[in-house]
């Protein structure tokens, strides 16, 4: 338990406080077993940070104030601004959406009472698995039950560097729920370019790599479902990766007690890349007719699980979700806020990044209101911007795995009681419209 | 302020009042019984109308991570069943699978007042109680899933460790903030993990060597040492599986005793009689269950129709893919400590299969003779969206209109049915027991479903409509906390709901210790981080005043023996 949980008296500025069980919110893993230190305003992560905790956590606090056109202005003033902007928008579009749940849900309420819009900054890559999941489906694993369970881990996406955390957690650790000495475990990269340096510790066996570019990832799966299906393969190569190595991939796959498939949706970044994610998740239920296997997909970051998931428990749908006619409309194609802004449909943006400094904003001459993290980049100054805390550094929340399934507490580690909840400044600009 | 009720016809089964023409006196949300001297405030005059307490529907899918699954897997869902913005109320949408605002909202223009979550997984427990505070207008709770997850399987498999099992199960209470446990195929989500397709009732385990017959009993015996009001509310094995009345037969013999609530007992009262090895087990298990005062029921009853199945039962719901409809799924493994799995089914009066269902539904209704022990329910959503409860009222309280419609369905499944052969209808009073006074007593939620002092004004009043489907999807008033919230069935004020809990008795330290290295050795979540705390699910700085906020009752337990 934290000093701060145990309700101790506020340390003197000075004073290093330590902070365990922190969740991380800069990732979509949800790391939850930090440890932090705050000096005054300073963040420094003591235990089990990697390179993306470090760097949000440990940025140094900037000096924001709620601004209106340039111009420092005091919260209320702000909050009015906007209220204005939003009011006399046709079309108002909520994105980036880079916050917790009650961020989400203060969004939900606003896009709905001002007949807007929401959109992720990250929708195109979620809605990889989204247009599965609406035509066929999938089966899919945890974290956790992968972590003991898996003797085989299909990587079919750059794990690693969007994860710095993954391999540690649930594929290297020692330990298995279900063995004093469980089996080393098989893993192959399937795709080029991935950094495979994490696949290293005394549980790692046989360490396979499949060459073939990651755009052509389906074809590759989509062979090793014609050779379990008995079928001739067309060619003796399949994006660049010979029929042989298929061949023993399948086998392998035969063998596993429980294999799983990971892959990160935006990391499978090219045109149609729902189609490769729809060969994975098909291969899966072709193995589980006899056997057990499953798909895991990774992602999530900027509380991307978390908008579409309280998008879709309080609209009915994931995102891309439009409010336009004072009912909930739901189409991933039609309601893109990049799309909108282009076609001059929109004619409000309100950006929301309350994590990191680099989810900005798109540049485009509409009014634009800001709710971001202190030190959130902009490459121009918008009509309004409002400094918000990070939910799990300057107030409590609570955040979705990328899993859909964990969701985890973020505490409060008292950096800043000047940063506003973004919960907060949302309410008030809806109490104004 | 004083509010009376005037004149209306009563049922307050708890009570024992029957139709009678009774006053009801309200203040600060309680009915009260007043002094002569008081002054009355406010009077509504209920002359002719139908009052009970607010509905309870003990068994609806309502809030969790399957359920939002099943959400944004079918657009097709909501398509057409759009609901805009109303001057008090948000949008939303869905029939089978609503949005949470939406869900809240019909249930409370149907005169309900409360609905429990009955299979919350604790890893998924965080955002199960996420989603219920996103369901406006009625009370809440939920039933943490346990008898699949790695660490009450291995301390069963080990043997002996009675006490500790039993102070786990209550930190697994308190942890995801539960009102009771459900067991969802005892052991056979984790054994599917393990590869194996079916698991019966003494079957063991290929992994921990335990069968759903020692895990149910375990938890079975544990709650009531507990003292948790509500029993072991048991998904059995073979859901689904023709013949696995048998299964359901050997559970009821199984329990010696033990209090259990069977839960959508249609799905688990099947025989394999007849041509297409499909029959009704119905009067056979509803015998049994006249017999064995220790078990209740609640009925699972399909509707035809499109609607999505949502369970905790991976292994089951894998087997049932083959049905779904339109032709798409997920199911997952959880954590070690659970799954879930979530197939859409449209249930066609045409299919012989799914005729029999429906009328195997109806049968177990009408033959179960004490209705305190069989609860009203369609699984919400498995076998029919909640808002067809007023059509299933009807079948229950009107043969005419019950044999019209069974003359609807697949011949076939008429003649295996004696549907057509029973005459019993069911009274006001029997529904008032089945939708209110039965599940309440049987969840320890002493001050609600009933209408006497001291409990809280949750109050429907209905048209007394001879056409009862009408009559109860249309409520002329319902009150939460003795405010009215709905009128002629259209919401005229939003409330949040109470969040329903019970905390047995366990020692802390005892548990934690162990499970605290456990979660640290082998989870992806801390411990600490695992527990929900109050300030989770309570808005900040709520007086806990009920009806103001979503906050949290929590319920007595019996003293742990």
């Amino acid at each position: 338990m934290s000093a701060s949980q145990a309700g101790a008296p506020a340390a003197p500025a000075s004073a290093e406080q330590t902070h365990v069980h922190v969740t991380c919110p800069f990732c979509g893993l949800r790391c939850d077993d930090l440890e932090i230190a705050r000096t005054g305003q300073a963040l420094r992560v003591t235990r089990n940070g990697c390179d993306k905790a470090k760097a949000g956590f440990e940025r140094p606090l900037t000096a924001a104030l709620p601004r209106v056109a340039g111009r420092t202005v005091p919260l209320g003033e702000a909050i009015a601004a906007a209220a204005a902007l939003i009011k006399a928008a046709k079309l108002p579009a909520y994105g980036g959406l880079a916050t917790d749940v009650d961020g989400m849900r203060a969004i939900m309420s606003i896009a709905d009472k001002s007949r807007g819009v929401v959109d992720h900054a990250f929708s195109e890559a979620q809605g990889r698995n989204i247009k599965v999941l609406q035509t066929s489906g999938y089966f899919m694993t945890t974290m956790t039950e992968a972590r003991n369970r898996a003797d085989l881990f299909i990587i079919a996406s750059d794990v690693h560097t969007f994860h710095p955390r993954f391999f540690e957690r649930v594929v290297c650790n020692e330990k298995s729920m279900f063995s004093e000495t469980p089996p080393k475990r098989t893993i192959v990269f399937l795709g080029e370019g991935y950094d495979t340096s994490a696949a290293v510790g005394t549980r790692i066996g046989d360490v396979v790599t499949l060459n073939c570019p990651i755009n052509r990832i389906g074809e590759v799966v989509s062979a090793l479902r014609m050779l379990k299906k008995g079928a001739p393969l067309p060619a003796d190569v399949i994006a660049g990766v010979a029929k042989a190595q298929i061949e023993d991939l399948l086998a392998r796959c035969h063998k596993a007690e429980y294999g799983v498939v990971v892959w990160v949706p935006p990391g499978l970044d090219f045109p149609n890349a729902d189609l490769t994610v729809h060969q994975i998740c098909e291969f899966v239920k072709d193995l589980n007719v006899t056997q057990r296997f499953a798909g895991l997909s990774l992602g999530g970051n900027e509380g991307a699980s978390t908008a579409a998931s309280v998008c879709a428990w309080q609209s009915g749908y994931p995102l891309r979700v439009s409010f336009e006619t004072g009912a909930p409309h739901y189409d991933p194609e039609l309601y893109a806020i990049p799309q909108l802004i282009a076609s001059k449909q929109t004619d409000c943006l309100v950006w929301l990044s309350s994590f990191t400094a680099d989810l900005s904003p798109p540049a485009t001459d509409i009014p634009t209101v800001v709710l971001g993290s202190h030190d959130l980049k902009l490459a121009k100054e918008p009509d309004v911007f409002i400094p918000v805390g990070t939910p799990g550094i300057d107030h409590r929340g609570q955040l979705v795995r990328c899993d859909s399934v964990v969701s985890l507490p973020l505490r409060d580690l008292g950096r800043s009681a000047n940063l506003a909840r973004t919960v907060d400044v949302l309410a008030a600009i809806e109490a104004a419209l | 302020m004083l509010i009376k009720f005037t004149g209306g016809k009563v049922y307050d089964p708890a009570n024992g009042i029957d139709g009678q023409v009774r006053d009801i006196y309200v203040r600060d949300g309680r009915v009260v019984t007043p002094a002569a001297s008081d002054r009355v405030h406010q009077e509504f005059n209920l002359s002719g109308k139908v009052v009970m307490a607010g509905g309870i529907d003990p068994h609806s899918h309502i809030g969790g991570g399957k359920v939002t699954i099943a959400r944004m897997m079918l657009p097709e869902d909501h398509r057409g069943h759009e609901v805009a913005r109303g001057d008090l109320t948000r949008s939303g949408c869905g029939y089978a699978v609503p949005s949470t605002l939406t869900a809240g909202y019909r249930y409370a223009e149907m005169g309900y007042t409360a609905a429990f979550e009955p299979a919350m997984l604790p890893v998924n427990a965080r955002q199960a109680h996420m989603e219920m505070a996103d369901t406006p207008m009625i009370d809440k709770g939920a039933y943490v899933m346990l008898g699949s997850d790695d660490y009450f399987l291995r301390l069963l498999a080990k043997g002996g460790h009675k006490e500790q099992i039993k102070d786990y199960i209550a930190w697994s209470m308190h942890a995801a903030q539960a009102l009771a446990v459900k067991v969802v195929n005892p052991g056979g989500i984790s054994a599917f993990k393990f590869n194996q397709r079916k698991l019966d009732l003494d079957e063991k385990h290929s992994f921990y060597g335990v069968t759903p017959r020692d895990i149910i009993l375990t938890l079975g015996r544990s709650l009531q040492e507990l003292g948790v009001p509500h029993p072991i509310h048991i998904h059995g094995c073979n859901l689904g599986v023709p013949g696995n009345k048998e299964t359901t037969v050997s559970t009821i013999r199984a329990a010696e005793g033990t209090p259990i609530h069977l839960t959508h007992i249609q799905f688990h009262s099947y025989g394999t009689e007849g041509d297409m090895k499909f029959s009704s087990g119905a009067a056979e298990i509803a015998e049994l269950i006249n017999q064995h005062k220790n078990v209740s029921i609640d009925i699972g009853q399909i509707l035809f129709g499109q609607t999505c199945t949502a369970s905790g039962d991976s292994m089951r719901q894998y087997g049932n893919t083959k049905s779904a409809h339109p032709k798409k799924w997920v199911v997952m493994d959880i954590e070690c400590d659970a799954g879930c799995g979530v197939v859409p089914m449209k249930y066609r009066d045409k299919s012989f299969v799914n005729a029999l269902q429906w009328a195997i539904g109806l049968e177990m209704f009408l033959l179960v003779n004490d209705p305190w022990r069989i609860f009203l329910t369609t699984d919400h959503p498995n076998g029919a969206p909640f808002t067809t409860y007023p059509h299933l009222i009807r079948l229950l309280m009107d043969k005419t209109f019950r044999n019209e419609m069974l003359r609807r369905i697949h011949p076939g499944a008429q003649a295996a049915s004696i549907l057509g052969s029973i005459t019993r209808e069911y009274t006001l009073y029997e529904i008032a027991i089945m939708t209110r006074a039965g599940p309440a007593k049987s969840l320890g939620l002493k001050d609600r479903g009933h209408l006497g002092a001291g409990a809280c004004a949750d109050i429907t009043v209905y048209e007394d409509n001879p056409d009862r489907e009408v009559m109860f999807t249309t409520p002329a008033f319902v009150f939460k906390n003795g405010e009215m919230i709905v009128r002629n069935g259209k919401i005229v004020k939003v409330v949040t709901g109470d969040t329903h809990v019970v905390r047995p008795e366990y020692d802390r330290k005892h548990v934690e210790k162990p499970l605290k290295e456990y979660f640290e050795s082998y989870h992806t979540v801390q411990m600490e981080n695992f527990r929900l705390s109050d300030e989770e699910i309570t808005a900040p700085g709520c007086g806990h005043a009920p009806g103001t906020c979503g906050c949290l009752v929590v319920h007595p337990t019996g003293a742990r023996t």
